[in-house]
């Protein structure tokens, strides 16, 4: 079984343009895994289910996993004038001082593919694709045409996350109805209020009414998004 | 949960057609006499092993499409796991696929041991593969019972594989406290050590086994009316069943030698001598057939883990249980469970809950192909050609 690295040099060979980044895994699990680029992976995942020496020719598993936006907060040194107290007259200074600034990393969400070669009895190899944002570029390309039994699990991922598959022959909700709004395995989902149930909603009940009809108002933009991605 | 609600005929019809190439479902042409019949089985029928359906279209008797429809039972499993500790979700597994909830048990642990690359002590591994297996015994023998209940024999073959199923449930019984919730490993061992004197039933069941399976075939191999209906029905590829990612017996019965246990070794399963049974004519007779001889398989198995089995501790010393934080990173462990592979992928952010916890659940992609089985053969046919699939909805809708 060829490594990570060996893997990354021939599917670099093979398929002219592709980029492939290997994604390192610190747990002892020593899985490691490559990130395709959207636009190459059908060539690529075909390139890997066809070639003799990898033959990975068993799609075992295909799931999403949500990365929202992070906040993360980092120390910057600055010049800056600061007013002191200098023997007893106040001075205009300047020197450095620590700011802490927060910015902001934009989320994402990804698809994992587990892949297995049941003709060589290797595996796992894991590749994994990522979308522009987590909102309205969320598209990403089905590998059904590859490997079918990515049929129902893009579906699955479809469903729960949000993620278009671009060219999957049958892209509909698997688990949840038709009818529902948002994605559940989203981290940011918030589950309904169960206030349908009161006959008359008043005070508290109502705000709280209010407050999940504004939320799915949010969520239908969202959708809109999606609706807009499956059309193509 | 109406989920084609507004489908119509034609809308099934048009169904998969997208698909390129040769792993497309069959086209099959209705005869151009008389209209469509769209029949909605299940979610409540007595095939349907639970609530699922299937969005059949007829033409006559025959099935020109087939599209499965899941959710009845979904209760985002995941979502749950993912709001709990480690440990916490260990229970909740045992309700995947609750006719076998030890291997549900054993693919978690074994994923979580990936991840944090904990020890499993020797004694604490045989007892695994002995109850493993046992689990493998209870689920063939009533998915044959299922089998022969769905071509019309209610009530007494099922009740022969449940008299057996019975007694191994007992032995679960005695070991972990409870017949099907058992919540019994743990990570780095498992949770209640075994007696001598359970140790002991467990040997005075399997004697009764092979006498059971023996039986048991005979109702396969020797009855007319099984033999019709199910040789030549509902025929599977190879080439199809392995880019549909099918595993377990449904697999091996398409003549695939792709067994988990002999592949990853996971566990001790290098210790054991047993054969994989291979299918030859890739049908729903063969399927069976699988199940049965892999029943056999698996009383040797037993066999030889109960006569080799160590004494000594059965929990790793280091494992800890609560306050249970693995490192970040992320593992995908999978094992043979009865129904294929059964498989556990976890991201941990190094905090206490898992970032990402998914199950890859084999009824669920095994029942992919369900629709390519089925178009064309009679509609009488789609109960047994789903029942040879043996799914458990728990596990399918998660």
């Amino acid at each position: 079984m060829k490594t990570v690295e060996e893997i990354k040099a021939a599917i670099e060979a093979a398929v002219p343009g592709a980029r492939v980044e290997i994604v390192p895994n610190p747990s002892v699990s020593g899985q490691h895994s490559l990130r395709l680029d959207p636009g190459y992976a059908v060539a690529v995942a075909t390139f890997l289910r066809d070639d003799a020496e990898l033959s990975l020719d068993f799609l075992s598993n295909a799931t999403g996993v949500d990365w929202p936006d992070k906040e993360v907060a980092e120390k910057v040194k600055v010049r800056g004038t600061v007013t002191k107290t200098v023997e007893g007259v106040e001075q205009q200074v300047e020197e450095t001082v620590e700011e802490t600034r927060k910015r902001i990393v934009p989320g994402c969400l990804e698809a994992v593919y587990h892949l297995f070669s049941m003709a060589k009895k290797h595996g796992p190899v894991v590749i994994r694709m990522k979308t522009m944002n987590r909102t309205d570029r969320v598209e990403l390309p089905s590998l059904t045409p590859v490997w079918r039994s990515a049929e129902f699990q893009e579906r699955e991922i479809f469903d729960l996350f949000g993620i278009v598959f671009t060219g999957h022959p049958d892209l509909r909700r698997l688990l949840m109805w038709d009818e529902f709004k948002d994605h559940p395995m989203r981290r940011d989902y918030v589950e309904p209020d169960d206030f349908e149930y009161e006959p008359t909603a008043h005070d508290e009940v109502l705000a709280r009414a209010q407050a999940q009809r504004s939320r799915e108002q949010g969520t239908a933009i969202r959708d809109q998004g999606l609706a807009a991605g499956a059309g193509q | 949960m109406n989920a084609s609600a507004s489908s119509s005929a034609t809308d099934i019809l048009a169904g998969s057609a997208k698909l390129p190439g040769w792993n497309r479902p069959p086209h099959v042409e209705p005869d151009g006499e008389g209209e469509l019949l769209e029949v909605a089985m299940g979610p409540h029928h007595p095939s349907t092993h639970g609530v699922f359906r299937m969005d059949v279209a007829l033409d006559g008797e025959r099935v020109i499409r087939l599209k499965p429809v899941f959710g009845y039972l979904h209760r985002n499993h995941e979502k749950l796991a993912e709001g709990m500790s480690y440990l916490g979700s260990m229970p909740f597994t045992d309700r995947l696929d609750y006719m076998c909830p030890l291997t549900n048990n054993w693919a978690y642990a074994l994923a979580v041991e990936k991840l944090t690359g904990q020890e499993v002590p020797e004694r604490a591994q045989y007892l695994r593969v002995i109850l493993g297996e046992l689990t493998r015994v209870v689920n063939h023998a009533s998915a044959i019972g299922f089998l022969i209940q769905e071509m019309g024999a209610s009530g007494t073959p099922l009740m022969y594989a449940f008299k057996e199923r019975e007694k191994i449930l007992d032995l679960f019984e005695a070991i972990t406290g409870a017949r099907m919730m058992v919540n019994y490993m743990r990570f780095g061992g498992c949770r209640v050590d075994a007696t001598p004197a359970w140790l002991a039933a467990v040997r005075k069941v399997l004697d009764g086994l092979p006498q059971f399976a023996d039986e048991f075939e005979n109702l396969l191999c020797g009855n007319e009316i099984l033999m019709a209906r199910t040789q030549g029905v509902g025929i599977l590829r190879p080439e199809l069943a392995v880019n549909a990612g099918v595993t377990g017996p449904m697999l091996r019965a398409s003549g695939i030698n792709y067994d988990i246990r002999k592949v990853d070794k996971y566990g001790i399963y290098d210790r054991f001598k047993f054969r994989v049974p291979l299918g030859e004519h890739w049908d729903v007779y063969d399927r069976f057939m699988i199940r049965l001889l892999e029943m056999r398989e698996s009383f040797g198995i037993i066999d030889q883990a109960l006569k080799d089995i160590p004494g000594g501790p059965i929990m790793d010393p280091k494992a800890k249980l609560r306050g249970f934080r693995p490192k970040p990173g992320e593992a995908y462990g999978r094992i043979e469970a009865p129904k294929g592979e059964l498989g556990f992928y976890l991201i941990s952010d190094g905090g206490p809950n898992p970032y990402r916890y998914r199950i890859r659940p084999p009824s669920l992609i095994n029942l992919t192909v369900l629709e390519d089985m089925c178009l064309g053969s009679n509609v009488a046919d789609v109960v047994l050609i789903f029942g040879s699939v043996d799914i458990v909805l728990g596990e399918v809708d998660r």
